[in-house]
């Protein structure tokens, strides 16, 4: 059964991995399909349709979406009464390297002190992982590639503690500026709030998984200052590809976790308009149940 | 927004001073992929006055490295699409001056080089969309060469037939007129307005 079970995990995995970078999930393809239908400059608007149809080739041939298929990103949750627990590591380290060799994935693991590329997309700390153990008894994958291009331009801030969200949105404004075309806008923009600087992180990142576009925070006050920075960033003008527009950004997130009294660690992080995500589940006896808004084909 | 359609080699270079930050090209015939380590090897063969494998003169250099499949004796490109041009900037200037390339294709703008390179040679920058390398790769006629496999596959000189490689935006023009430039500092202003 193990060993049956180990199989179903890869094809699964794969299946997520594959499906990730050949297609945008549908929240953000209803996005795109906004912004079309709200941009008045021209130039805009056939930057927007050339990005809708390059996403319905992709899904439709299966190709990656873009070449640049991102530093593989893992979010993985496994259940307590899940079986084959201390093999799902390496099972997703074995995917990457398959989906590389079938070139669904860009060989991008890079060792930085040889600049030696290790051809199959793993290394020290490559595929990154996020696992965490919850109740249940099934194991729960997120694919989550990260591009050069928006990687690039992450930013992050300690700023002073009795200034914190005043600040947040001054840099907030800097980082989209000076981020300029270079993530690929309309890109989603997630903010992170923390005590110590890798929990701004990592709440900045878990964004991309937890969040769908348009869907604000529980907090109501947070929401609407999600909405207000959202309309700022797009009064930019710097629009679509950055050759000028009005939708520079399809969304913006903010979540927190608490500080310190003397912290306020403040991260932000880009998504390209070529968010690609998959989530898959597998239960212990081998079902498969995938997240309908990844796992869909455009029209 | 003027609409052109150019063929590569390039015979009438005044074509290139009709275009405008803004325009639309569609690009058939020959392009060549350089990266970073493919232009610092083509700027220093060039300064030492040496030959490049092949002659950029009215060509277009692309920014991208492919992601490609080996079949037989044939190359195939499975995906490849325009990556930062911004990296490239650097040498732009001594690579148009020397080798005579027309026109340069990536994305996300370029910086002081590539305005003076365009205006002083009369060469243009234009841009593809970051992710529609779907789009790219099905303009990609075939592979006609390549050479510098040495630094590795994305970073190699890939001569490529292409057919209507487009749209690509006029970012920079032969007046050295920058979209990019406009765009941005008008976002600075705002960001200063709202701060
Ligand atoms: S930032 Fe642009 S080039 Fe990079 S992965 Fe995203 S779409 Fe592709």
């Amino acid at each position: 059964m193990s060993i049956e079970l180990e199989n179903i995990v890869q094809k699964a995995i794969l299946e997520a991995i594959e499906t990730a970078v050949t297609r945008v999930p549908r929240d953000v393809w209803n996005a795109l399909n906004n912004a079309y239908q709200r941009e008045q400059c021209e130039r805009a608007k056939e930057v927007l349709r050339t990005m809708i149809e390059s996403v319905r080739v992709a899904a439709k041939e299966r190709i990656p979406l873009c070449q640049d298929t991102g530093l593989p990103v893992f979010y993985i949750e496994i259940g307590e009464q899940f079986p084959i627990k201390r093999r799902v590591l390496e099972i997703v380290k074995s995917c990457v390297r398959k989906a590389t060799e079938l070139g669904i994935l860009r060989p991008n693991a890079v060792d930085p002190v040889t600049n030696r590329n290790s051809g199959d997309n793993t290394g020290r700390y490559v595929p990154i992982t996020e696992v965490s153990i919850v109740d249940g008894d099934r194991l729960r994958v997120t694919y989550i590639p990260k591009g050069g291009g928006s990687e690039y331009v992450s930013r992050l801030y300690m700023v002073s503690p009795t200034r914190g969200f005043e600040e947040l949105v001054k840099r907030v404004l800097e980082a989209v500026v000076d981020a300029g075309p270079k993530p690929c806008p309309p890109t989603i923009v997630a903010v992170g709030i923390g005590g110590t600087a890798d929990i701004a992180e990592k709440v900045s990142r878990r964004l991309f998984v937890e969040r769908r576009v348009g869907e604000r925070h529980r907090d109501s006050r947070v929401g609407e200052l999600e909405v207000k920075l959202l309309e700022k960033i797009n009064s930019l003008g710097i629009g679509p590809a950055g050759l000028g527009g009005s939708v520079t950004a399809l969304d913006l997130w903010i979540d927190y976790g608490y500080r310190h009294p003397a912290t306020f660690a403040i991260a932000i992080t880009f998504s390209c308009w070529a968010l690609r995500r998959a989530s898959i589940e597998v239960d212990r006896y081998g079902h498969i149940y995938r997240d309908p808004l990844d796992f869909w084909e455009p029209p | 927004m003027a609409v052109f359609r150019i063929e590569l080699p390039i015979e009438n270079r005044g074509v290139l001073k009709e275009m405008r930050v803004g325009d639309t090209v569609y690009i058939t015939g020959t392009v060549v992929t350089l990266r970073d380590l493919g232009h610092r090897r083509a700027v220093e063969m060039l300064k030492r006055g040496e030959k490049l494998p092949v002659d950029l003169r009215g060509l277009a250099v692309f920014h991208a490295g492919p992601i490609v499949r080996r079949v037989g004796e044939e190359w195939k490109i499975v995906s490849i699409g325009p990556t930062t041009s911004a990296r490239m900037d650097i040498y732009v200037y001594d690579l148009v001056k020397l080798s005579g390339v027309a026109l340069i294709v990536g994305k996300g703008g370029m910086g002081v080089n590539a305005r003076r390179a365009c205006r002083e040679f009369g060469a243009v920058y234009v841009e593809l969309v970051g992710g529609t390398a779907p789009l790219i790769t099905k303009a990609i006629r075939g592979v006609e060469a390549v050479y510098w496999l040495d630094l590795g596959v994305p970073e190699a000189m890939w001569v490529l037939r292409v057919e209507n490689l487009g749209p690509a935006i006029v970012t920079i023009d032969t007046e050295g007129r920058d979209l990019h430039e406009e765009v941005m500092s008008r976002a600075y202003e705002v960001v200063k307005s709202l701060v």
